[in-house]
């Protein structure tokens, strides 16, 4: 083994406390008794957090940005499972288009993916809303879905179906009652990825959002408003508790889906 | 089994995804394509469609849209490849050296890329703005008498910004290059006489090099289009292409011209993804 290099270790932990020092300073001034976020402290609060659950408008986006997750991140797994067993198990005509055209919103730019977007539903008539929020998040977040569902099937043997078929249950019964339980963590791994890129998704959602807005975009408009800051900051420690442990569940599933460390809790944007 | 059954099976299982991403990515893109075609935006979609060139023609008459698209593409690249460069030696610490607690070690990579976005912007500003934590700390040594904004609102800011946000990320994909790489070949290296820098330069660094272009791919797309960043940290002179998109069809309201610009965003990332997917591709790397 070559020798050992000590500015390796020391490079990652110097990046490491690089990445956690913002994490830290929020949550030191989540507790800052002051509204306005600069040094010296003031002292220790709670009261940012008592007011979080009263502030009316903030737990409405945070409920509009679960209803889009989860509704977006369903959808996503639903047609990626679609997707992912017609690619695995079927030979057909188009599968190399299928395939590239639903990779693609992994190569276009978001703002491209949101202005089109924008483009059709003007031209169908329909308003913008949190459904044009959560048909746009679907797209985004179905390449994710049919990845980490295709690379579960293709691990897994063919010949289960057909056994399960020659002793007597038709196609869709084996589908229901083989195929899915065999994927379950897939499936699990795949709707929470879905419903974390939905979550914190702000470039489309900004361009489709209507009178109601998700927690990206509401959180941007309070930005510019310092006396509103503390609390975006509570809430800011709340949602960090959400997707960790979205997260972590993440990790776990992962020893169950992927042979390749940290595989599936990929994503980008 | 029977074929035709087989067919109907297919059509059922294929025929909803390939419903939904027409009618929300593929159309939607033709649309773009076309509206970019469209002389003005009065009228409806189809029926007072005239075909023009006339938003092209603006597009290439206006050096503006070229210097910002060139800054842009520059800006894609440095991140891209600064990224690239510095989440390299992470990758490579984790794979070769943690040996046990690599699985620890990428975890603690990998949370801050799970907090939101916008938070950790935030988060900078309250650092580096010009109240923030360091011009107070400078303040209170005596080394400043006034704060200075030294990060914030620029096109370096966008830039800083913007690397530090993918630099974990990109981690993942060298990653997942360097655990394929095979062991032995280096065993052998070893026992040809190879020292190991010249193990690292002609077997490790060759080998990493497909993961090490799909993580700088992965970072240049969503980058090059990027209009969130410049709107947080960017201030006047920090915009980029994706925000003169942005405006035309928000405040501008010329739709016409920004399906335009967004076009040519379109085929140029799309051209790029072809030119590399010979060497490497991104969905290899996800998943």
């Amino acid at each position: 083994m070559p020798r050992r290099l000590w500015g390796l270790p020391a490079y990652y932990f110097g990046l490491l406390a690089l990445l956690y020092l913002p994490l830290f300073v929020l949550l030191v001034f989540a507790f800052n008794d002051g509204t306005i976020l600069a040094f010296p402290m003031r002292g220790f609060t709670l009261r940012w957090f008592e007011q979080l659950f009263a502030t009316e408008a903030l737990m409405r986006a945070l409920r509009n940005s679960v209803a889009v997750a989860v509704g977006s991140g369903t959808i996503a797994v639903v047609l990626g499972a679609c997707g992912a067993i017609a690619f695995v198990r079927f030979r057909f005509r188009g599968k190399g288009t299928f395939m590239t055209v639903a990779l693609l919103p992994l190569y276009v730019p978001f703002v491209v993916v949101g202005v089109s977007l924008l483009l059709l539903f003007s031209v169908i008539g329909l308003p913008r809303s949190l459904l044009t929020i959560a048909a746009a998040h679907t797209v985004v977040s179905f390449p994710y879905a049919l990845l980490i569902l295709t690379a579960r099937l293709v691990g897994f043997d063919p010949h289960l179906e057909e056994a399960a078929m020659s002793l007597g249950a038709n196609y869709w019964e084996t589908l229901r009652r083989v195929i899915l339980p065999l994927i379950a963590p897939a499936l699990l791994a795949a709707w929470l990825t879905a419903f974390t890129v939905s979550f914190d998704e702000f470039a489309i959602a900004n361009l489709l959002a209507g009178a109601e807005p998700t927690l990206p975009v509401y959180l941007y408009s309070q930005l510019r408003m310092s006396a509103r800051l503390p609390l975006v900051i509570a809430m800011a420690g709340l949602v960090m508790v959400l997707t960790l442990s979205i997260f972590f569940t993440l990790v776990w599933l992962r020893r169950f889906v992927f042979r390749v460390p940290a595989a599936g809790t990929v994503r980008a944007r | 089994m029977p074929g035709a059954e087989s067919r109907r099976r297919l059509w059922a299982l294929i025929a909803p995804p390939a419903f939904w991403l027409c009618a929300f990515l593929v159309v939607p893109l033709l649309l773009l394509s076309a509206y970019s075609f469209r002389a003005g935006m009065s009228g409806a979609f189809f029926r007072d469609w005239v075909p023009t060139l006339e938003n092209y023609r603006i597009l290439f008459a206006t050096p503006s849209f070229f210097e910002l698209l060139a800054v842009s593409v520059g800006i894609a690249l440095v991140v891209a490849l600064t990224a690239t460069a510095l989440a390299y030696p992470v990758a490579y610490y984790v794979v070769f050296r943690a040996r046990a607690r690599a699985g620890v070690f990428i975890v603690l990579l990998l949370i801050p890329f799970w907090i939101s976005y916008l938070l950790r912007v935030m988060a900078w500003k309250l650092i580096l703005g010009s109240s923030g934590v360091v011009n107070a700390l400078f303040m209170s040594l005596g080394l400043i008498q006034e704060p200075i904004s030294i990060f914030f609102y620029s096109r370096v800011a966008v830039v800083v910004t913007l690397i530090y946000v993918w630099t974990p990320f990109v981690t993942l994909p060298i990653l997942a290059t360097l655990y394929r790489i095979d062991r032995s070949v280096l065993e052998a290296a070893a026992s040809l006489g190879a020292t190991p820098a010249q193990r690292f330069w002609r077997v490790t660094f060759p080998l990493s090099r497909p993961g090490l272009i799909a993580a700088a791919v992965m970072v240049f797309i969503p980058t090059v289009g990027e209009y969130v960043t410049p709107l947080l940290v960017g201030g006047s002179t920090g915009a980029m292409y994706g925000n003169i998109i942005q405006d035309f069809f928000g405040r501008s309201a010329n739709w016409p011209l920004g399906a335009a610009l967004a076009v040519v965003m379109l085929a140029g990332t799309l051209l790029l993804v072809v030119a590399t997917s010979r060497v490497s591709r991104v969905e290899q790397y996800i998943g």
